[in-house]
């Protein structure tokens, strides 16, 4: 029987299989941040022990530090401690840090990527359950504890069980103004926010092959949202010329003879995947979430289902049955791992440009990374943004989760292109509605919920 | 290097809500601290302080009646989202031993297994049972055999028996460390990746 390319990258890297079945799982790249490492580090020196595997390390500060003055130190105590700590523990065991304000800095599953760090047929965590988005590239990677972060500083390895495989295919083209956010929403409306759990994902399909890669780094970035451990997409073509001369990509014969090797990461064509769903995508609209997590979403000019959870409903101050169209917002936040690189920027920019943001909505635009913000610079796109009376901010996690200053107030609504619209999420009491790019440019020009296909003046 | 796993008998904490997600269980403008303690006077902040740090009189943590009970007895999905650990340090710092639901998000599982906090999966009957009895009597008991890989509602002997690998059963019981563990494997570990490289090239 064939073998899912899952399983083809689980097994290279079983150092060795436990009682019970657990993998001892060897992980070719650890990214660490500043808010679940501390403790890991701590652990290593209670120990008495090193980083085992210090080049194989990367470390950023992306959670907890503001968007606005980088250059001077943060204000916020706590939150500096954690990123000094970091400096410190990094210093210290030899991880290379691209800290606040370093050309390299940014939310780390931005930088994974763009930096060239993640690569095909890898293994891959980090202490953030985002981590995800790096399954794009075809590499195995998840989101760990604590525990696991100390685990792999120890050793290079974690003990997990093998995931069941799930293959989600997207056949049919999506329809022009459908974004790769659209298809994810609409993926984990249809199969709930636990439909995933258990299992590691392949997208596959010729809706996800047409993505580009940051499109398909949205889609990963989400499959935990669905409740797997990890989404992933078969490299090919769109992945190498996506990878090809970033810094820490293979270069001259190097580079050839991975790409060969990657050609070949792919699921056998008589592999059998524990579960698979296959759906349409050409069907697909522009989606929007009404809830208090990421499974209650809706088209955009759908209604909220008369079956929705009365709590949910409670929270976000919507009753069932109505429609989202029309109805006036405050915030609008464009960033975060799963929309804050360069692609979803230009799009943001060319819905906006020669248009006004409306009155009363305070409008956030945070790149994902130091390279993100360099390009939007020198592409023009932070022009536009000023002419329609909107900042371009510095990289970071920002009001995605909401760990520094920027903060939705309570019961204010927030079209958000993040990940979660968790009760008080973006600061306690915020109401989050989770929407690809385009959604959240014609909110931020209408200030209201509006269908980014038909919000012309 | 984890608290051992004792068998446990107790009271048990309600909180029959689906898909409780670890930013209630701990909200992130709490993860600031570098070190692993105090987490368990966060937990829940959002639903069991209201905006004045008044504790909210009919959230389940509030209640006299359920204080010292190390079980929590929560509804389907719980731990979803956040991979953040300091969910499992929160509810062990709270003093659960136990949270028991019919359905655990993944990573949040892994967190408690490595913290001495035992996420028991049991039928949604069972849950229903658990949740009926603690309704009809404050001061029910139940008691949790990891051994036997059991639970028992002790007022009416219903018992279930609950799933949990070899590996992390031998570790809780024995108050065991993968860290520990996996330091030992390092010559081992050595060997793979010599092997790996020769693939590669």
């Amino acid at each position: 029987m064939g073998k899912t390319i899952i399983d083809k990258i689980w097994d290279a890297h079983t150092v060795r299989t436990e009682d019970g079945g657990r993998s001892v799982l060897y992980i070719d790249r650890q990214y660490i941040h500043e808010v679940t490492s501390p403790v890991a580090f701590a652990g290593l020196e209670r120990r008495g022990i090193v980083v085992a595997r210090p080049a194989q390390t990367t470390a950023t500060a992306d959670h907890n530090i503001p968007t606005v003055n980088q250059h001077l130190p943060i204000e916020e105590e706590q939150g500096r401690r954690q990123v000094e700590a970091l400096t410190e523990n990094c210093a210290r065991y030899g991880v290379e840090l691209f800290g606040v304000g370093h050309p390299r800095q940014g939310i780390v599953h931005i930088i994974g990527p763009e930096q060239g760090f993640t690569q095909p047929g890898m293994t891959i965590i980090c202490g953030d359950s985002h981590t995800s988005t790096h399954g794009a590239m075809g590499a195995v990677a998840f989101g760990v504890g604590t525990s696991e972060v100390e685990m792999a500083l120890a050793s290079q390895c974690i003990i997990q069980s093998k995931p069941r495989t799930m293959r989600i295919t997207m056949n049919g083209r999506p329809a022009e103004g459908v974004e790769a956010k659209d298809l994810i929403l609409y993926l984990i409306s249809r199969i709930s926010t636990s439909g995933g759990t258990g299992y590691f994902i392949e997208f596959a399909g010729e809706a996800i092959r047409g993505l580009s890669m940051e499109g398909r780094m949205t889609v990963c970035n989400m499959a935990i949202e669905c409740g797997a451990r990890g989404g992933i997409v078969a490299p090919d073509d769109v992945t190498f010329e996506y990878l090809k001369g970033r810094p820490e990509a293979p270069k001259g014969a190097e580079w050839n003879a991975a790409v060969e090797r990657w050609r070949r990461l792919a699921s056998d064509p008589d592999a059998v995947f524990d579960r698979e769903y296959t759906f349409d995508a050409s069907r697909i609209q522009p989606m929007i979430t009404w809830g208090t997590n990421p499974g209650e979403g809706i088209a955009i000019n759908g209604r909220i289902p008369a079956s929705a959870d009365r709590k949910a409903l409670a929270y976000m101050g919507f009753r069932s049955g109505e429609k989202l169209l029309g109805k006036p917002i405050d915030y609008v936040f464009v960033g975060s791992c799963t929309n804050g690189r360069i692609e979803d920027l230009r799009l943001f920019a060319r819905l906006v440009e020669g248009r006004r943001k409306a009155d009363g909505v305070t409008v956030w635009i945070v790149p994902g990374s130091k390279e993100v913000e360099r390009m939007a610079r020198e592409e023009g796109l932070e022009r536009i943004f000023n002419a329609a009376g909107m900042e371009l901010r510095q990289p970071g996690c920002s009001a995605c989760l909401a760990m520094n200053a920027d903060k939705v107030p309570a019961g204010k609504y927030c079209v958000s292109t993040s990940n979660r619209n968790f009760e008080g999420r973006q600061g306690p009491g915020s109401r989050t509605l989770l929407s690809g790019v385009a959604v959240a440019a014609a909110a931020a020009v209408t200030g209201r919920i509006a269908d980014p296909r038909h919000c012309e003046e | 290097m984890i608290p051992k796993f004792e068998k446990l008998t107790s009271r048990a904490v309600p909180l029959p809500i689906e898909n409780i997600d670890t930013d209630q269980i701990i909200p992130a403008r709490f993860l600031k601290a570098t070190e692993r303690k105090g987490f368990g006077d966060n937990l829940f902040r959002d639903w069991r302080y209201d905006e004045e740090g008044r504790p909210v009189a009919d959230f389940p943590l509030n209640n006299n009646c359920r204080f010292g009970g190390e079980i929590l007895v929560a509804g389907r999905n719980f731990g979803c989202g956040s991979s953040r650990e300091h969910a499992a340090w929160a509810l062990f710092d709270y003093g659960f031993r136990v949270v028991v639901s019919s359905f655990f998000a993944d990573i949040f599982r892994g967190n408690a297994l490595n913290n001495g906090l035992l996420p028991l999966t049991v039928s949604d009957g069972f849950l229903a049972a658990m949740l009926t009895e603690i309704a009809a009597n404050n001061n029910a008991k139940f008691e949790v055999d990891l051994e036997a890989q059991t639970i028992t509602i002790l007022s009416t002997r219903q018992s279930e028996s609950f799933e949990i690998d070899a590996y992390k059963k031998k570790c809780l019981l024995g108050g065991l460390d993968d860290v520990d563990y996996l330091v030992t494997l390092a010559p081992e570990i050595k060997d793979f990746e010599n092997g790996k490289l020769k693939l590669e090239n």
